[in-house]
Order: structure tokens, then sequence, then C-alpha cells
């Protein structure tokens, strides 16, 4: 008989579902946090080629030599194919060389509008590069929790544009990027409709239920014909991701996504 | 002429009230912490914070009282969440209200560069459609006069004073640095003074043997400040790992303004100078953080006869 495995932490199915939507010799643009550890799994395993963009300047094309707590970490910078400025990177940004971006996020809502600036009085951290990534990536995916306040009908500040009021909002825009393509939270996976921009629920993770996520969203989520289960992590995915993240700062049972982060404390080494 | 000085007579001389200061230019490494301190310990007042993520060192000037005015992309602890004592100030008004200024990383980076470029402006297809647009006056939209598509127009933005904390630099200010660059260069070159801290000074001739790597001319700079871990708890290349511990005792301490002021006294009022400072970070945890295991690039031939 075979030894069931503890369930993976949500967390941990999030960087997966994220490093999977990372295609081999792809230009992923990759964001502060999660996005970090999604862009290790995918490179070590099922993406050896993609190359990554960091706004601190980074160009990296291998994972990084050690765990990271932020993308200046100097693991991230020994062996990067290239180090060089903030502009020079968000250039290839702008010229709509980017495949693929991958954000954190504390609001999200119907038409995939991020908000990371306010949010029912609290005033959050801001943008950092995220509205650059959102609207110049060809495609962007967001990794957030899914709780009710964090999923208004409209963001009230929009700081990182999605499909803005549906349609073709983004072209009136003069937006040349794609938009968001999925939005990864703790309760499952939302996609994008082409054709009006909004977002649509097409899988839940192991042990949710479609009800449960509609109870945690602002507005009447649309729901796809047939819902999937968010495929489980590999052997292979949890043995990268427990290499990257050997203390579960980022996928242990606390919770550690876009805009806040709950840190582990974690014992001195000295 | 040299310009080594101390990071206290740097500070008292080049940075006075209400000055705009831009900091925090390599992103999360090569902060300069120890400049931030020395312009807590001095007092100063009304200053305006310029960077993209400044990480933690935005939020602590800002608890401090220093600060009027945030110009930034992001302000908060990277590693640990949101900035308590700039939520305080901008919520709360405490200590003291502070006015924000909202940018993206482009938008901070194309206003650095237009100063550097001596334009008023430059343009960008970033932040349209937006929030930012309508919060921050120096975004402005625009239509190309080429091709009529739509754009943005970033105000230039003209720092005071520059603070930047590098691997090594002669004592005329000539700078190498290495690493991840942020907006370092953009920064230098738009603003009208410019303090380096370093680890290291070094003879011109080092620094002349790699001039490539010279990403700060001397004629920018005005004061050079030899100041090894100016940059705890931030990680800079070849010298320093990032102190995590350090960031989430402070994330932690400043939830509350009590506990803001318990970690200011402890790890910047009470503490005359750096080397006090390094004292109280004690020798084991300065030995965990120094990197010891060097991985030198192959060197480059200037050969040329």
């Amino acid at each position: 008989m075979e030894a069931r495995a503890p369930s993976p932490s949500v967390r941990t199915i999030m960087v997966v579902a994220a490093a999977r939507e990372i295609r081999d010799e792809e230009l992923v643009f990759v964001g502060m946090r999660l996005p970090l550890l999604a862009f290790a799994v995918a490179k070590a395993l099922h993406a050896p080629r993609a190359i990554g963009l960091f706004e601190n300047g980074i160009v990296r094309d291998a994972p990084p030599l050690a765990p990271l707590v932020t993308m200046g970490d100097p693991p991230n910078i020994a062996g990067a194919v290239a180090c060089t400025g903030l502009l020079d990177v968000m250039g290839l940004l702008q010229q709509g060389r980017v495949d693929l971006g991958l954000l954190g996020a504390a609001e999200v809502d119907r038409f995939g509008n991020l908000n990371t600036t306010w949010a029912g009085g609290a005033r959050l951290p801001g943008s950092g590069g995220a509205c650059d990534i959102a609207a110049l990536s060809r495609r962007f995916i967001v990794l957030m929790a899914h709780e009710r306040r964090r999923f208004p009908r409209r963001v009230a500040f929009l700081t990182s544009p999605g499909h803005g009021e549906g349609g073709d909002w983004r072209r009136r825009m003069g937006l040349r990027g794609g938009g968001p393509a999925r939005v990864i939270t703790t309760l499952g996976v939302l996609s994008v409709e082409e054709a009006s921009g909004e977002l649509v629920l097409t899988a839940v993770h192991l042990g949710v239920s479609v009800e449960q996520v509609r109870r945690e969203t602002g507005w009447e989520l649309r729901v796809a014909p047939a819902v999937a289960e968010t495929p489980p992590p590999t052997p292979e995915e949890l043995a990268v991701i427990r290499r990257f993240d050997p203390e579960r700062r980022w996928t242990g049972p606390q919770p550690a996504v876009g805009g806040r982060a709950k840190p582990s404390e974690p014992r001195p080494p000295w | 002429m040299s310009k080594l000085c101390s990071m206290a007579e740097a500070i008292d001389r080049w940075v006075a009230d209400d000055a705009s200061l831009v900091m925090g230019c390599g992103l999360e490494s090569a902060i300069p912490f120890a400049a931030g301190h020395e312009l807590i310990r001095q007092g100063r007042r009304g200053l305006t914070l310029i960077g993209p993520i400044s990480d933690m060192l935005f939020d602590l000037l800002v608890g401090s009282g220093c600060v009027r005015k945030v110009i930034a992309a992001w302000v908060g602890n990277v590693g640990d969440g949101l900035g308590h004592s700039f939520r305080r100030a901008v919520e709360e008004g405490v200590p003291q209200r502070v006015e924000v200024e909202d940018h993206s990383n482009l938008t901070l980076a194309l206003g650095l560069q237009a100063a550097a470029w001596g334009v008023p402006y430059l343009p960008t297809l970033t932040a349209l459609g937006s929030s930012l647009l309508t919060a921050n006056p120096h975004l402005r939209p625009i239509t190309c006069p080429f091709t009529g598509q739509s754009l943005v127009a970033v105000e230039a933005i003209h720092p005071d004073v520059a603070i930047v904390h590098a691997q090594r630099a002669d004592a005329e200010g000539n700078t190498h640095l290495w690493g991840n660059l942020g907006v370092t260069v953009e920064a230098v070159r738009a603003a009208r003074q410019v303090i380096v801290s370093c680890e290291e000074v070094v003879s011109p001739d080092v620094i002349r043997s790699d001039p490539n790597r010279t990403l700060i001319p001397g004629f920018l700079v005005a004061a050079v400040v030899a100041e090894p871990w100016g940059a705890h708890p931030s990680p800079l290349q070849g010298y320093a790992r990032r102190d995590d511990a350090f960031y989430v005792d402070y994330h932690t301490h400043s939830r509350s303004r009590a506990g803001f002021e318990t970690w200011l006294r402890t790890w910047v009022l009470d503490v005359r100078d750096r080397r006090e400072y390094l004292a109280r970070l004690g020798a084991s945890r300065l030995r965990h953080l120094q990197v010891t295991r060097a991985v030198p690039a192959a060197p480059v031939d200037y050969g040329w006869s």
C-alpha cells in the first residue's frame, strides 16, 4: 500500500500552479515574493530555457544559487546572465518582448484590475513594478489570498491595469500588453474570458467547493461549465520547493501572499 | 582633491532640512542605512524621500519624524509586508502627516532619467488607465506628436542629494559598484550632489584598472565616506549577506508606536556611530553575515599597445 504524503500547503499549490504557467524559452518578468519561488520551480523543471527579468536589473537564466527572500539577495546575482539597471529591463518590457509577468496583489476586481495602494482606509505599499508589469507584459498572472474583502466588484484604487471596465478597455486606453491571464488564489484559479475580460472560476484547489469561492468573492462570480481540480504538486515539484524554501517561509501554513506576508520567526543562526 | 569625511560630516555639510534625497537606488540591496541612521541622529526634518523600493529605510525615516513627503513606487518591508510606520504617518498623522506621490518603478526611474538627461519629461506606455495618473500630478496623459498614440509624460525628478552605498571608491569619489544597479546610474546624474559611502576606499589605480565598472565618476560626488557594513541589514554583493532576522525584528517592533520607539533608541538614537552599531550587532552575527567565499570575476584586459 502506498504511504500517503501529508497534503501540500495551499501556498505550495499556488506556487506550483504559477510555475506551470511559465513555458520553456519564455521571457518572464518576475515580481517579489511567491513569484520568485515559482520562477525557480519552473527553471529547475519544465522551463530550463526560460529567462527571468527582475526589476532591480537582473537577467537570469538559471535558478538562484540558494533560497531568496528578495530578488536583490546575493545568490540571485552571482551566476546571473547580466546585471544591469531598472530602465534596461523595463525597456524590454515596454518594447513588448516579455511573454509573462508574475505578480502578487492585495485586491483584485471582476476585470482583473489590481490594487496595492489603498484598501479599506489602509495604506498599502504601492505599485512597485506591478503597474508596469500589468500594463506592458504580453500576459500576466496574479498570486493572492482569496478573501471577500480582497475581491471587491471594483477596486477603489486601480494600481495595476487588468481589463478596466471590460471589453476592449485596454485597447481604448492604449495599453499594449495582453492583460491578466489568470488569478491564482488560495482557493482556486480564475481565468480571463477573452471577449469580456471578466474573471471566470476554472479550477478549485483540493477540498475547496465552488460555493466557498463564491462566498469569498465580492461580486457574482461566473463559473466555468466544468470546474477542474488544481492538479496536485508532483514529488519533483515538491522537492524543488523544499530546496528553495527550506524554512517554509513562503509555502508554510502561515499566509505569505501578495501585499501582506506574515513572517515565520526564523531562529537566529548566530 | 580628497572628499573623504565621516558620515556625520557628510550629512551635516550636504543634507539640509527640507532637502530632497534619493536613496535605495539599487532596490533591495546596497541600501545606505548608515546614512539614514545619521540623518535621524542629526534630527533632519521636512525631508522629501525619493526611491523606487526602499525596503524598510523609508519606513524608518518616516517613523522618526524626518519626512514631509515620499516620492516612491513602494514603501514597506520587502520580506515581511506592510510598513507600519508609513501606515501610521499616512493614515493617522503619527508622528506627523506625510504626503505621498505614488509612482510605478518605471515612472520613478523615468523621472530620474529625465533629470539625468536634462529634459523636462519622458514619455512612457506604462500607467495608462491606472489611478496613478489621477493621483500623481507629475504623470500626465499626452498624445504622441508622431503616431497619435496615448502616452504618459513623466515629469523630471531633481533630487537635491543622492546617497549611494557602493563596494569601493577612491578619495575623489570615482566609484566602482556591481550587482543589480536599479536606478543608481540615473539617480546620481539627476541629483545636484552625491554622497558615496563605501566598504573600501581604494587607490585611483584600482578604479582606473576597470573603467567600465566606474558607474559614478568622481566629479559628480561631493563626499566619500568609508563605512564598512554601511548597507546593513541589506545585502551587498561580495561583502555582506542580507540580515533577514533584522528586518523581521524591526517589523515586529514597529507594529506599535511604542515598539518602534524602543527599536529606534536601541539601534539608532543610543548609538553614536556605525562603529558602535556594529559592536551592538556583535562579532558572531557579523561573522555569519560576512561573505567569506570569494567568487571573483575573470579579469578583463584593457591593453592598448
